[in-house]
């Protein structure tokens, strides 16, 4: 079964992953700690679908999906941002403060 | 054996995700999250979840990171200064890690009675069966020659409007990538 | 047993709904198409004139039925609170019906005259609307068969009053003479109110049956309960009859059309209170207190609004005045609980009222139209600019000196008996409470005063030689016949009204007093009065008559002797007489009093102190500043900065997830 630690890593992969981006600038490698944490969750979902059915399953198909697609618009935008400013560096781009 | 296997993944995965979050060049990085990524996969064959795991070499890995490192090279990172941010940042990141993780821990004792219970919503959903009500499939997956069968019957019967419209949002993503990328359209 | 079929009675509803049809027809006339006069005036009186038929036809079927009670038609539950039901419903009995024959038929009769006298006014189809919705108001005040109905029909035609007296509003002072009369009856209203709420809590009956079957038992005669009731509804009487202290809306109502002073602040509307205190007679009978109130307010008013009618140049103020005074009448009348002589003083005065009253608007019309013609800038209703009218005027004059004659109690006159009645109960009372002698003292010289001033207003507009003006001579003629014919009628009324209640002594049987017998049957269980007979009963009667005489001769004599100066060239009034010319300086005094501290109270402290910069500037703009700082501080956070939004986000999400798992 290894539920109990397949949630436990679970835990400690998602904390990783905010830390990863409390800790980086770059914004392609924050967009890798949010790929981890997607999949730290993902862990979860299919630990748990051992006990509580397949519905787990099927959700983590979904979050891959969505993953993915999250990963083009995103990449895409900051592709047009690089084009903007020549940086993908977050502090240079704060256009959007009040 | 299993459990010993899945230790070995589990810590292999997190040393993964700890170098990916630390290495100054964003190809390391990335290449170190595709480590953590083969790991998880193995950790899911692990957990009866075949089809997953090679979805996750597949998709994740395969693609996904590719695009990652796609992007990264051609752009041409890596050659300026490191983007990871100062002391500061590194005692908030510990900090939270730790809080965040000593409360996902805490779930742990975060029973669904006690969600029933705050829900006042009475012991009949105190049943963890009883709250996820699909337990038939549960037992279906307990058949491990039969978990790819499953799991297709549950996508394409249960679950086929969803699926559908993940093709949609793809299809979505695909246009909206071409819109923002480009130069001029 | 077949059903008792009550003929028309259960139609009396039609007597409401036809001047309400005729408002709706008018009134979007009034919207759409205001020219269309003919109409209007074919709706505008013709629904009267049904009305009027219908009221008749009921008021003749309720002689042949012997009703206990009022005859009541509910048409649906107005107001259903627990235990509190108030339907909306008409009560028939023998006093509504005389007021119901009284308001529709002079109300017929005025309307008519309206037709001549405003043809040539723009608001024509607005007017005859506004007149039309009074009636309706009228009705509802007379038949309505609890007190919240007939207060929403007080309230209507004070609303239709403030709309007619402001009827020319483009002058400034009509439409101030509107909201006098608006707001001093409010004061009124207010114990109107109070009134209802002691009455709901001390008898749990709003119902007038009720009240008058409960009152009896429920309530202890002469105690402060019922003494509170009658006062507060006195405060009511006070204010929409125009007594002391109230009284002053009512000379400057006259700022409206002369239809409307007939109809509203002569015959019909001012005379509401009269017909409360009427309707009530139980509670007040219980209340000798109040009831001797009521009295001596309408001795005083009697007496003092005489005393300025006498100094007046204005043809409508001196009527105005003499409104009130014989309004105050009606007052003693029913404070000493002769309530049968009060309504009868009603009935006749609102006949000789409106005639006196349509017969000025005569007047004044053809003094309007002659300086119209001239071009001249003159006072039309100023009787300084009047005199010898009755060369030109022969039927207005005839018609108005019979309503002098009646108003000043010379017999056979209507006014005569009424108000020889009306005094004969004041001095019947005066066995018993003195202070009554002394009411009636006041109104035989309010009579005398009476007599004088009406004397005198003849005289000055009809007698002697004219003054308007040689051009403007040739312009004064009769109006025509549609304003004629409706005087000729209210003249044959005021000359025979005192028919209705003939006392014994010329043959009489007393028939109204015999018809209202059920309504004050009630009442003389508290209050037995024992009218003076024989002897003492002509030598009262001798003695009114020759003080009317007296008045009248004086009038004439005191008017003649002198030649009287035209209104532009007139002398200042000196003396006395100035103190009367200036109404006793009343108004000023209010003004002094009671507006001019309140508007003070308004601007300086309300406004600027309260509203400017309390509700304005703490809180209106306070609240503004308050939100624009916190928007600030809020938009101190929008750094743009996508590392601080994920460090906020992440609180965000310890919290939550460390209030969950608490």
């Amino acid at each position: 079964m290894l539920l109990g630690p397949a949630l436990a890593l679970s835990a400690i992969l998602f904390s990783i992953g905010v830390a990863g981006v409390l800790l980086r600038r770059n914004a392609i490698v924050l967009f890798m700690c949010i790929e981890l944490m997607l999949n730290a969750v993902n862990l979860s979902f299919v630990a748990l679908a051992q006990v509580h059915g397949l519905g787990g399953q099927i959700m983590v198909f979904f979050v891959m999906t969505v993953a993915a697609a999250e990963a083009a618009v995103g990449l895409a935008i900051i592709l047009a941002i690089f084009r903007h400013t020549q940086s993908v560096d977050l502090q240079n781009i704060n256009v959007l403060q009040g | 054996m299993t459990a010993a296997v899945f230790y070995l993944l589990g810590a292999s995965a997190i040393a993964s995700a700890l170098l990916c979050i630390t290495r100054k060049n964003p190809v390391s990085s990335a290449l170190w999250l595709v480590s953590t990524m083969f790991a998880l996969a193995g950790i899911y064959v692990l957990l009866h979840a075949q089809f997953i795991a090679v979805f996750q070499v597949l998709v994740y890995a395969g693609a996904v990171m590719v695009l990652f490192l796609f992007v990264i090279m051609l752009l041409n990172l890596g050659r300026e200064a490191s983007d990871v941010r100062g002391k500061p940042a590194w005692a908030l990141a510990a900090a939270v890690m730790v809080i965040l993780g000593a409360q996902f821990f805490a779930v742990w004792h975060y029973t669904p009675a006690q969600m029933a219970s705050e829900q006042h919503s009475g012991a009949a959903v105190a049943d963890p069966l009883a709250f996820f009500p699909n337990n038939a499939l549960a037992a279906e997956a307990a058949r491990p020659d039969d978990a790819f069968g499953a799991l297709s019957a549950s996508l394409f019967q249960n679950y086929l409007v969803p699926f559908e419209i993940t093709s949609v949002l793809l299809l979505v993503a695909a246009i909206g990538a071409v819109v923002l990328a480009k130069r001029r359209i | 047993m077949p059903q008792h079929s009550y003929g028309a009675i259960p139609w009396i509803g039609l007597t409401v709904l036809l001047p309400l049809l005729g408002f709706l027809v008018n009134g979007t006339l009034a919207l759409v198409r205001p020219q269309a006069k003919r109409v209007v005036s074919l709706v505008g009186t013709g629904v009267l004139l049904a009305s009027f038929i219908v009221a008749v036809l009921v008021v003749l079927q309720l002689r042949q039925e012997t009703l206990i009670g009022p005859y009541t038609v509910t048409f649906w539950h107005w107001i259903v609170v627990d235990t509190l039901q108030i339907d909306f419903a008409f009560a028939l009995d023998h006093l509504s019906a005389v007021m119901l024959l009284v308001v529709t038929g002079v109300g017929f009769l005025i309307h008519v005259f309206s037709v001549g006298y405003m043809r040539e006014d723009p608001g024509y189809a607005r007017f005859f609307a506004y007149l039309n919705l009074f009636i309706v108001f009228m009705l509802l005040l007379v038949l309505g068969s609890t007190v919240p109905l007939m207060f929403v029909g007080w309230e209507g035609v004070g609303l239709c009053s403030y709309l007619l007296i402001g009827f020319w509003y483009e002058e400034k002072a009509n439409a101030d003479a509107g909201k006098k009369a608006f707001i001093v009856n409010r004061i009124g209203d207010f114990g109107v109110l109070l009134a209802m709420f002691i009455l709901w809590t001390s008898i749990h009956t709003l119902n007038f049956a009720v009240i008058a079957e409960r009152a009896p038992t429920m309530l202890e005669a002469g105690g402060p309960v019922v003494t509170m009731v009658t006062l507060f509804l006195f405060l009511g009487c006070v204010g929409k009859s125009a007594q002391i202290p109230l009284y002053v809306w009512l000379p400057d109502a006259m700022a409206g059309p002369t239809p409307v002073s007939a109809l509203i602040h002569a015959a019909t509307m001012v005379t509401a209170g009269v017909y409360l205190v009427a309707r009530t007679n139980v509670l007040f009978a219980m209340a000798p207190l109040s009831s001797t109130l009521v009295a001596g307010i309408g001795a005083l008013t009697a007496l003092f609004a005489a005393t300025i009618g006498l100094r007046q140049y204005d043809i409508k103020k001196v009527l105005a005045y003499s409104t009130v005074s014989q309004l105050g009448y009606m007052f003693i009348g029913v404070g000493t609980g002769a309530y049968v002589a009060g309504v009868f003083h009603l009935v006749t005065h609102a006949f000789f009222k409106a005639l006196l009253f349509l017969g000025s608007g005569s007047v004044i019309h053809a003094m309007h139209q002659a300086y119209h013609a001239t071009h001249a800038h003159e006072d039309a209703q100023d009787m300084r600019n009047m005199g010898g009218l009755h060369r030109y005027m022969p039927w207005t004059f005839a018609l108005m000196t019979i309503a002098t004659l009646a108003i000043a109690g010379v017999p056979p006159f209507s006014g005569f008996f009424s108000k020889d009645e009306i005094l004969a109960a004041a001095f019947a009372r005066g066995a018993e409470h003195p202070v009554f002698y002394l009411f009636w003292g006041m109104g035989l010289v309010g009579a005398l005063l009476t007599a004088y001033y009406m004397a005198r207003l003849l005289t000055m507009t009809f007698l002697g030689d004219n003054r308007t003006g040689t051009a403007e001579q040739e312009h004064l003629h009769e109006a025509p016949w549609v304003m004629t014919a409706p005087l000729v009628v209210l003249g044959a009324l005021s000359l025979a009204g005192g028919i209705l209640n003939l006392p014994a002594f010329v043959g009489g049987h007393h028939a109204l007093e015999t018809w209202l017998d059920p309504v004050f049957e009630p009442a003389k269980k508290f209050s037995q009065l024992v009218m003076p007979h024989g002897s003492t009963e002509l030598l009262l009667i001798g003695g009114a008559v020759v003080i009317a005489v007296i008045g009248l001769v004086a009038g004439i004599r005191g008017t003649l002797v002198r030649p009287i100066v035209v209104a532009k060239n007139a002398p200042a009034e000196m003396g006395f007489a100035r103190v009367l010319f200036n109404k006793y300086y009343i108004d000023e005094l209010y003004q002094f009093l009671i507006v001019s501290p309140i508007v003070g109270l308004s601007r300086l402290v309300l406004w600027k102190g309260v509203d400017q910069s309390v509700v304005d500037g703490f809180f209106v703009n306070g609240s503004a500043a308050l939100m624009r700082g916190l928007g600030w501080l809020g938009s101190r956070l929008q750094t743009g900065q996508v590392g601080v939004y994920v460090i906020l986000f992440l609180v965000g999400v310890v919290w939550i997830l460390g209030s969950v798992l608490r």
